[in-house]
């Protein structure tokens, strides 16, 4: 924005002569900004209008880059910014575009908290500068949050209004077609209560009757890929790592079939299955067995990896935590124990309910479970360490299945309805107080899952399949890599193998999955002790002060000895002092509860 | 009510047609890339795996020597041309892309003791066992021509290394001193001594160009400057040093090839104590030559085998060797950091590649992207043990395989005597030497 004072008006002359010069190298695009800049507003003259844009902008620059040391390269992309500045005209998003500190957080990785006992002054300065790169990392990758193209969906009221209220048939009205389009039920009541499971893009849909019927289809444009009656009651059904492969838990065996419905395999060691899952990432296939085994199936070599014998009678609970690949298992006595295949016993009890637990389910960032038990209560558990109950409601029907969305939404279904619950934020736990959403169904609930990458529950029940619309329930945005909804064969087969050269072997699953990242500081200390045992002598130990010689005279012994003591007294000082410090903890310990009596004092 | 339902269009997201690149839409939230260390290790354990497969270092054997190689010298101008002494006095001019000999000299008489190029490449000089210096063209004689050195210097005894100044028209030889000429002049500029001894080599330093290293047969290692008449300082080690190379990187850094298997990195400003004992050789360590980065070097030892070390590691990272392959005399790393050549008893020159499992040639941006997040993987992961295992294992011929388990009975049986040493005299009067003073005798000045 540049408006040239006219040579009539009071600036002294030389400023004048100045501006004549500046005047001389203007280029088209300078006249046109005057001319729309002046026409929108006669601004102040130019000389003040500069030095006013200028000044904000160095410290803007300086601040941003210290913050943020990427925030450089963005800034220097931008190449035509210096001839907008001749023109005056100011860049309106100066600078990197901001970034929330929160989402920031979610990308970060190290925790800056834990110290590493006696580093190094080398290990120490590597593990800075592998923090600060991982701080530009997070920044980066919390940047590139704006490239995301979708925007969750979600339910309001009008207020006052209880979302609860709403009815599947007004949310069917209310959006487009094609989300009208997933809400449908499907009508088989000849064929019992229905078992489903979605495929890990969310793309397909597999259901397996009580008596027998199994189905697998395309559910987004409704193309079945097979139909078969298996002649057996049918406990549970299950996708594999890819839509092509079908795990079917029967009465006796448990058998996998691909999408032409062709049996593949019967795996007669998994006898008596309840309950399946598949821990994609692994390869394994779950299976808990009336027998009261957990059987982890290698479904990539077709080996039996462990079979765990959970000693707690008859398993028909079980659910898998997708952050940890640990299976929940859940007991009639009110227990819910955590499995993992490298360890014979489990890696935790926790009693949940009294009475048995009917459902459990985990959701997917790995902090929260839902447990229902046979005492009507549902419960919900922070699973970061300390496995207590966040909250609890008493409903009145108890609930018999359960499940969390990719968004955190909670569903529980009891008899013939399903109640949803949401949280406040994306990360937060459900609230138990509302219900978000409620719907009655056909026939007893038999089993839920959400759709993943679509607002959908599906819920079998003993009336057939039905698809319910729940806003706000799945991740908009998909990572194309891991899992795409829209992918063509080719890519699925290349996805595929990838995958399975990134298997990741059974033994490594443990409670917390980014311990393998970090330093094993019990087994560190062990080498060392080992190691000072074996020289003879530690050789990382401090070496005791040894004073150095001064100048003319200053080094007499006694000024020596001097130092000497002055060093090892501030050395034992300090040992005190930590010792003293210790001591309190101690002593507050002991006294508890009555009145400090005279006698107390000969008590040893 | 308000509502919105997620409804994707599916044309954002397939691709139009058959010929357009599949659409990817990234999502980088940690809740949909679970067990992203696991994965991360198991690609790591594959990439390390990967390099052991591919790990082929031999690229090509040069022969034509009708005797032992005993010297090289690189180019500093031109990356293909190597050349090499003999134990017969013959010089060879090598091309190494198209792996031939492009000239033979027959430069003197019995050994060729040293080679080395003047900077600007257009000419090299020898010394031999006939108390020559020579200096030839690189060019080849015209047609007709005879093949003559440019410059022959008759000397008194016998020279046993040389190496030219990186800036300016001097060189250094040694022998029974050192000798720094001006190339105009027949007679030397200044001659260095320090005791009596035999000097087996002589290093200009690449940066502080007036320094000057040597290495002599009383054990002890000699610096000294140009500027001065006399040596600056040295040091004498429990062994003879056959040879030191300066670190082209940091200018006050060494490394000394000694015949007690070791390799010594000094500090010049401190040869008390070196900076780091290099040990994996089983037999006398003959040459060593960094590479142009400063960060690595490669040893050749009497033991039939090359070693690379980085610097600041006393264990090799890689070792070479072939059936075929006798004592290795001579080795340079290349100016381009991506070769070394050796040249050994059996008359033959091999090149290596110095990182065994790198692909060769021009790569495309997916494989570079892919070599690179691979070799980042295998940095953070290299510590465990699987891993370090397998990254770490190398075939061994029997002989160094058999003298390595040897020489650990024997090391560790000294340091049992010393502990008992230690622990049966009184406290304080017998003292644990670490391995670094062990070797240093005395430092003079």
């Amino acid at each position: 924005m540049e408006t040239v004072p006219k040579p009539g008006s009071n600036v002294p002359p030389k400023k004048d002569r100045l501006q004549a010069k500046k005047k001389k190298p203007r280029r088209y695009w300078e006249q046109e900004t005057t001319g729309t800049a002046a026409g929108a507003s006669p601004g102040p003259p130019h000389k003040r209008k500069r030095s006013r844009e200028l000044r904000p902008q160095k410290p803007k620059r300086n601040d941003t880059s210290k913050k943020f040391r990427i925030s450089k390269k963005p800034r220097e992309l931008k190449s035509p910014g210096p001839q907008r500045t001749f023109s005056g005209a100011q860049d309106p998003f100066a600078g990197p575009a901001p970034v929330n500190v929160e989402v920031v957080r979610k990308y970060c990785r190290i925790d800056k908290s834990k110290e590493l006992p006696h580093a190094k002054t080398k290990t120490r300065s590597r593990l800075a500068v592998a923090e600060a790169q991982e701080e530009e990392t997070s920044v980066r990758a919390a940047r590139s949050e704006l490239l995301l193209a979708e925007e969750p969906g979600f339910l309001e009221g009008e207020d006052g209004e209880d979302t609860a209220k709403i009815r599947q048939a007004d949310i069917v009205e209310a959006v487009d077609i094609a989300s009208a389009a997933k809400h449908f039920d499907l009508n088989l009541r000849q064929f019992g209560p229905y078992r489903l499971n979605y495929s890990r893009t969310g793309r397909h849909l597999a259901f397996g009757g009580r008596r027998g019927h199994v189905a697998a289809l395309d559910w987004v444009t409704k193309k079945l890929m097979c139909e078969i009656n298996v002649m057996e009651a049918v406990r549970d059904i299950r996708f594999l790592h890819s839509e092509a492969l079908l795990a079917v838990a029967q009465n006796r065996w448990l058998h996998i079939y691909d999408n032409q419905g062709i049996e593949l395999h019967c795996v007669r060691r998994c006898d008596r299955v309840t309950r399946l899952e598949f821990l994609p990432f692994h390869f394994l296939l779950a299976t808990a067995s009336e027998t009261g085994f957990l059987t982890y199936l290698d479904v990539s070599v077709g080996k039996i990896v462990a079979a765990l014998n959970a000693r707690a009678g008859r398993l028909s609970v079980m659910t898998q935590n997708p952050y940890n690949a640990v299976i929940h298992l859940g007991h009639s006595n009110g227990t819910v124990s955590l499995w993992s295949p490298a360890m014979k016993e489990p890696l935790v009890k926790i009693l949940c309910h009294r009475g048995g637990v009917r459902a459990v389910a985990v959701d997917s960032t790995g902090m929260h479970m839902a447990t229902s038990g046979l005492d009507h209560q549902l419960k919900l558990f922070d699973l970061r360490g300390t496995f207590q109950p966040l909250s609890t409601r008493t409903l009145p029907q108890g609930a018999g299945h359960l499940a969390f969305s990719q968004r955190g939404l909670l569903a529980a279904g009891m008899g013939d309805v399903v109640n949803i619950w949401a949280g406040q934020r994306k990360a937060s736990p459900p609230s138990l107080e509302q219900p978000y959403l409620t719907h009655r169904l056909s026939g007893h609930v038999h089993g839920l899952q959400f759709c993943p990458y679509e607002d959908v529950l599906g819920v079998g029940h003993s009336g057939g399949i039905t698809s319910m619309l729940v806003p706000g329930a799945a991740e908009p945005n998909f990572d194309g890599l891991e899992s795409n909804p829209y992918r063509s064969r080719k890519q699925r087969q290349e996805w595929e193998v990838k995958a399975l050269l990134e298997k990741v072997p059974a033994e490594l699953i443990c409670l917390d999955p980014r311990a393998l990242a970090e330093v094993d500081v019990i087994s560190l200390e062990q080498a060392k002790k080992e190691r000072a045992e074996r020289l003879g002598y530690d050789p990382d130990a401090r070496a005791p002060f040894q004073p150095k010689p001064k100048q003319k005279g200053r080094s007499s012994t006694a000024s020596l000895v001097k130092r000497k003591r002055k060093v090892m007294d501030q050395e034992h000082r300090d040992k005190v002092r930590q010792s003293l410090e210790q001591q309190p903890q101690k002593q507050e310990a002991k006294p508890t509860g009555a009145r400090p009596s005279a006698l107390d004092r000969f008590v040893r | 009510m308000k509502v919105k339902m997620l409804s994707r269009n599916p044309d954002h997201y397939v691709r139009e047609t058959k010929l357009d690149l599949h659409r990817v839409p990234r999502n980088y939230d940690p809740t949909l890339h679970p067990f992203e260390v696991p994965r991360e290790y198991i690609r790591a354990l594959n990439a390390t795996k990967l390099e052991r497969v591919f790990a082929k270092p031999f690229l090509a054997s040069l022969d034509g020597h009708r005797d032992g190689v005993n010297c090289l010298a690189k180019n500093p101008k031109s990356l293909a041309t190597v050349l090499s002494g003999a134990c017969d006095g013959e010089v060879k001019i090598w091309n190494l892309t198209k792996r031939k000999c492009i000239r033979t000299i027959q430069a003197h008489e019995g050994f060729v003791r040293g080679i080395c190029t003047r900077f600007c490449g257009t000419s090299f000089f020898t010394v031999g066992d006939d108390k020559t210096v020579k200096q030839w063209k690189m060019d080849g004689p015209g047609c007709g021509e005879e093949e003559e050195p440019l410059h022959t210097i008759l000397g008194k005894t016998v020279y046993t290394g040389i190496d030219h100044h990186w800036r300016e028209a001097v060189f250094a030889t040694c022998g029974q001193q050192v000798d720094i000429w001006d190339e105009q002049r027949t007679n030397p500029i200044c001659s260095m001594t320090w005791g009596f001894d035999s000097i087996s080599s002589v290093k200009f330093n690449p940066i502080e160009t007036f320094l000057l290293g040597s290495c002599a047969s009383d054990r002890n290692i000699v610096l000294y400057d140009m500027r001065q008449a006399t040596p600056l300082k040295k040091v004498i080690l429990d062994m003879r040093t056959n040879t030191i190379c300066w670190n082209p990187m940091e200018a006050f850094i060494f490394t000394a090839a000694n015949e007690d298997y070791n390799l010594y990195t000094f500090d010049m400003r401190a040869l008390d104590t070196p900076v780091m004992v290099h040990m994996d050789h089983v037999s006398a360590v003959l040459d060593v030559d960094y590479s142009p980065t400063g960060r690595e070097f490669v040893s050749a030892s009497f033991d039939k085998s090359i070693r690379i070390f980085p610097v600041d590691k006393s264990r090799s990272r890689e070792v070479y060797h072939t059936k075929r392959m006798q004592h290795v005399i001579c080795v340079k790393w290349t100016a381009d950091s991506k070769y070394i050549m050796s040249g050994s008893d059996e008359m033959n020159i091999r090149l290596w590649k110095a990182n065994a499992s790198e692909k060769l040639g021009v790569l495309t941006s997916r494989e570079k992207a892919a070599t690179d997040y691979n070799q980042k993987l295998k940095e953070k992961f290299q510590h465990h043990p699987h891993i370090k295992r397998i990254s770490r294992h190398r075939h061994l011929p029997k002989s160094i395989y058999s003298q390595i388990q040897e020489q650990r009975i024997m090391k560790e049986a000294r340091r049992r005597k010393e502990l008992n040493r230690i622990k049966h005299s009184k406290p304080g009067s017998v003292q644990m030497v670490s391995e670094k003073k062990k070797h240093i005798v005395a430092v003079v000045k």
